[in-house]
């Protein structure tokens, strides 16, 4: 099975690089841009019948800081 | 004083801050390897140097701090055992949770790589107590993400329960309320992105560094 694990920064929370790629892509011409936040993506390839909460404990323990960041996981 | 310096792969300030230890107090540290289960026994103060562990892999500190050695780290900063943590060790102990917040990327995007004027906000903890409290110092920084981060509720308590130490006396790299170290509620864990290590002898260029460790001789004896 497999399980994507989505890290975003919490709301609230400044992202310096999204902003510098909100600018980028004003540079490159694309109008209508009116914010952009950065995050991770992270895919786990995991034994089948992993339970959900095992996910979540992996996401808490270390592939999220929930100081900071929330994370959400779709098992597919 | 027993001391210890923890080694990471990728930290790269491991050497100075043994040098800056040794040189201070008269005895060497012991350094440890990450993947050690044990510290040394009766260590006094356990410092974690600054560097790119991991390469910075997932966020700054994310993955040393889940190392074997940081449970040993941990256990001893609950007994009371001085831990100083510089630059990614300051990012290895927020992803520990031995100290509140997070460091983010710079403000600027930049890697800022100066000395900078810090203000000495607390002269009352065993890090701090060669300072003079509201003395400006200088201290190089070296560092990518240093832009510390935390809620509102917890740098109110931080600043109320005097647990900021330093703060930069200058834009640096947009941290909360200019907080450049911050130490943990029993006093005892220091995190800091300057670099005290770096300025222990008069041929570094300055030696507002070296107090910070004669201020943990005198304290740990």
């Amino acid at each position: 099975m497999k399980a994507r694990v989505y890290v975003t920064l919490k709301p609230g929370v400044l992202d310096p690089q999204g902003r510098a790629i909100q600018h980028a892509l004003e540079n490159l011409g694309f109008g209508g841009v009116e914010g952009v936040r950065q995050g991770k993506f992270i895919e786990l390839e995991l034994a089948d019948g992993t339970p959900r909460e095992s996910i979540d404990e992996m996401c808490r323990k270390l592939l999220a800081n929930t100081v900071i960041e929330n994370f959400k996981v779709e098992v597919a | 004083m027993k001391s210890a310096v923890i080694v990471f792969p990728g930290s790269n300030c491991d050497r100075d801050l043994a040098v800056a230890i040794r040189d201070v107090t008269g005895t060497a540290p012991t350094m440890v390897w990450h993947r050690e289960t044990a510290l040394p026994e009766g260590v006094d103060l356990i410092a974690l140097p600054g560097g790119f562990s991991y390469g910075d892999y997932l966020r700054s500190g994310a993955m040393s701090a889940r190392s074997p050695v940081m449970a040993e780290v941990i256990a001893a900063a609950a007994r009371g055992v001085a831990v100083l943590g510089v630059c990614n060790g300051f990012q290895v102990l927020t992803e520990a949770g031995l100290l509140p917040g997070a460091l983010m990327r710079n403000a600027g995007l930049d890697f800022v790589c100066r000395d900078v004027k810090l203000t000495v906000a607390n002269s009352q903890t065993m890090f701090s107590s060669r300072y003079d409290a509201g003395a400006t110092i200088t201290i190089p920084v070296a560092h990518h993400d240093g832009n510390y981060f935390a809620d509102a509720e917890t740098l109110d308590r931080l600043e109320g329960e005097g647990r900021v130490v330093f703060r930069y006396a200058e834009p640096v790299n947009g941290s909360a309320r200019d907080i450049a170290g911050v130490v943990n509620a029993q006093g005892n864990v220091l995190g800091l992105m300057p670099h005290p290590e770096r300025l222990i002898e008069a041929e570094q260029g300055g030696t507002d560094g070296r107090r910070m460790f004669e201020g943990l001789l005198a304290a740990l004896g």
